[in-house]
């Protein structure tokens, strides 16, 4: 838990509140539409896609692909520095929405656009989990 | 024809000394700014009924304008502190303008000024910097703002091809036009190698691709196109302007690699009834230098992927095609955050008077100045021009 003092902790909102309930379980979830049958994230009291307020949860399959990213080599600030030099990148999900998230689990330097990623969870405290994305094994 | 066109004009436009100026903090620069523009129209602050200014990030204040009409003591009956990151200051003149059509007052005074150089402690630079990104969605990933501009870069790259040679042509550009401006922060030529041998700061931005941080204000005097006969400078009359807004986070940007400067440039071209080859210069939003090249593309400069060859082949230079940022910029001529694009437009009134000097564009009779704010989300774009009609 220690290794993440410093860092921005989110904090949760009464809509939010599902969202990281379930990455505390290892899961991640999306609003899904009963209206249009569209996901989307981050989640609001309203589909972004057709304006109806009848939402959802449901689990994503927590695999996408890398729409763009940057290697951060200054850090936001010293919460971070461990981490340096970190990936900050937008997520494609298989769903349709883009999430930003962190890539790890490989070098820096072998993240490119179009890279297949999945989640997986990282615990900075009882209450908080945080999504991040690694690649797709190859074969897998 | 809109009613806008041409019915305002720009009367007073001046400077602060900008880059590292110590002996003034954020609101005095503001005030400083104030009154050189009212000097520079030649008249009484009295003579002033409209104030708009932006809050300071280094002196913030809970009601800004007022702090600083109280400063002044002057006593205007309209007096609005706007804010829309980097867009605030043309948004600003569209309030301006609006306020005046509808009667609300007849000159208004907008002045900008923070002093993120000299006048920031360490904690407050530190929040300002940690607060960036969406509180829950993105921030705990740890995002930096230049890390959210290299989003769109690397987007920009995989899409077209673009290099970051191309990108550093724009610092390198910017820089020529610096060294031609007395008052800029970074004069010291600069050459493609040298931007890339910048340290990474986040890739594939380095050091030399993004702006500058300073102190400095700036502030322009708006009145009636009929008033604005009776003023010492000759009128520069606002033809056309246009915003357009698309989101508030970068993972939540429809597209990286356009933006809304597409509708606010249109919207703009469209009120001045004039298109991208009628302009002779083009002040462009530099924070970063890919957000240049989003900028070159939505506002029509070149096509869709094409900014990387147009910068290339030195179109934006003075001299190319369609000069951008004669002044410098942010990269080169000074950023104080928020109040940045004041000096995209006091440079335009300069410009179009004719008073540029040796960065002077022969001829100089329309133009445009685009600002952007937020990870390129709110963006606004006008022409300027020395004819009304």
């Amino acid at each position: 838990m220690d290794a993440h003092a410093g860092k921005h902790f989110p904090r949760p909102t009464p809509v939010s509140r599902p969202y990281w309930d379930a990455c505390r379980e290892g899961r991640l979830l999306l609003q899904l539409c009963s209206g249009c049958h569209k996901h989307q994230f981050y989640p609001r009291i309203v589909c972004s896609h057709c304006g109806a307020s009848t939402l959802e949860w449901a689990q994503a399959s927590g695999r996408g692909t890398v729409q763009s990213f940057t290697v951060v080599r200054r850090p936001v600030s010293p919460g971070y520095a461990a981490d340096t030099p970190y990936v900050i990148a937008l997520i494609a999900l298989a769903e349709g929405p883009v999430m930003m998230s962190n890539v790890v689990g490989c070098a820096p330097e072998d993240v490119n656009v179009g890279m297949p990623v999945e989640v997986l969870f990282e615990t900075w405290s009882e209450e908080i989990t945080v999504p991040k994305f690694h690649p797709v094994a190859t074969g897998a | 024809m809109h009613p806008l066109r041409g019915a305002i004009a720009i009367v007073g436009a001046a400077d602060t000394a900008v880059g590292v100026v110590p002996h003034m903090g954020a609101t005095e620069l503001c005030v400083d700014a104030a009154l050189r523009a009212l000097a520079d129209a030649g008249l009484r602050k009295d003579q002033v009924d409209g104030l708009i200014t932006c809050n300071a990030m280094a002196e913030p204040c809970m009601y800004h304008a007022e702090t600083i009409a109280e400063y002044l003591q002057i006593f205007p009956r309209y007096c609005v502190s706007a804010a829309t990151g980097g867009g605030t200051t043309f948004a600003a003149l569209h309030q301006a303008a609006s306020a005046i059509m509808a009667g609300l007052c007849h000159t208004v005074l907008i002045t900008m000024a923070d002093s993120l150089r000299s006048g920031m402690s360490r904690d407050q630079a530190m929040k300002t910097q940690s607060s960036c990104g969406h509180p829950q969605f993105e921030s705990p990933y740890g995002p930096t703002v230049p890390s959210l501009y290299a989003l769109i870069a690397r987007a920009h790259m995989a899409a077209y091809g673009t290099t970051p040679e191309q990108m550093a042509e724009v610092a390198v550009a910017c820089r020529a036009h610096a060294a031609l401006h007395p008052g800029a922060q970074m004069r010291e030529p600069i050459t493609v190698q040298n931007v890339l041998a910048s340290r990474l700061i986040a890739d594939p931005l380095h050091l030399l691709d993004c702006s500058l941080v300073s102190d400095g204000g700036a502030a322009v005097i708006v009145t009636s196109a009929e008033r604005a006969r009776d003023f010492p400078h000759a009128p520069v009359y606002l033809l056309g302007i246009g915003e357009g807004h698309s989101h508030e986070h970068i993972s939540q940007a429809h597209s990286l690699t356009t933006s809304a400067a597409r509708e606010s440039g249109e919207r703009a071209y469209a009120m001045a009834g004039l298109g991208p080859s009628d302009m002779q210069f083009a002040q462009l939003y530099d924070c970063f230098t890919p957000t240049v090249m989003v900028e070159l593309e939505d506002l029509g400069f070149c096509g869709v992927g094409e900014s990387g060859p147009f910068v290339q082949e030195g179109h934006i230079r003075l001299g190319g095609r369609i000069p951008v940022n004669t002044h410098g910029g942010l990269l080169s001529h000074c950023h104080p955050g928020n109040p940045g694009s004041m000096f995209a437009l006091t440079e335009s009134v300069q410009q179009l008077r004719g008073n540029a000097g040796v960065r002077q564009v022969p001829g100089a009779k329309v133009g445009l100045a685009h600002a952007q704010g937020g990870i390129m989300s709110s963006h606004a774009t006008i022409i300027l021009g020395t004819e009304r009609n």
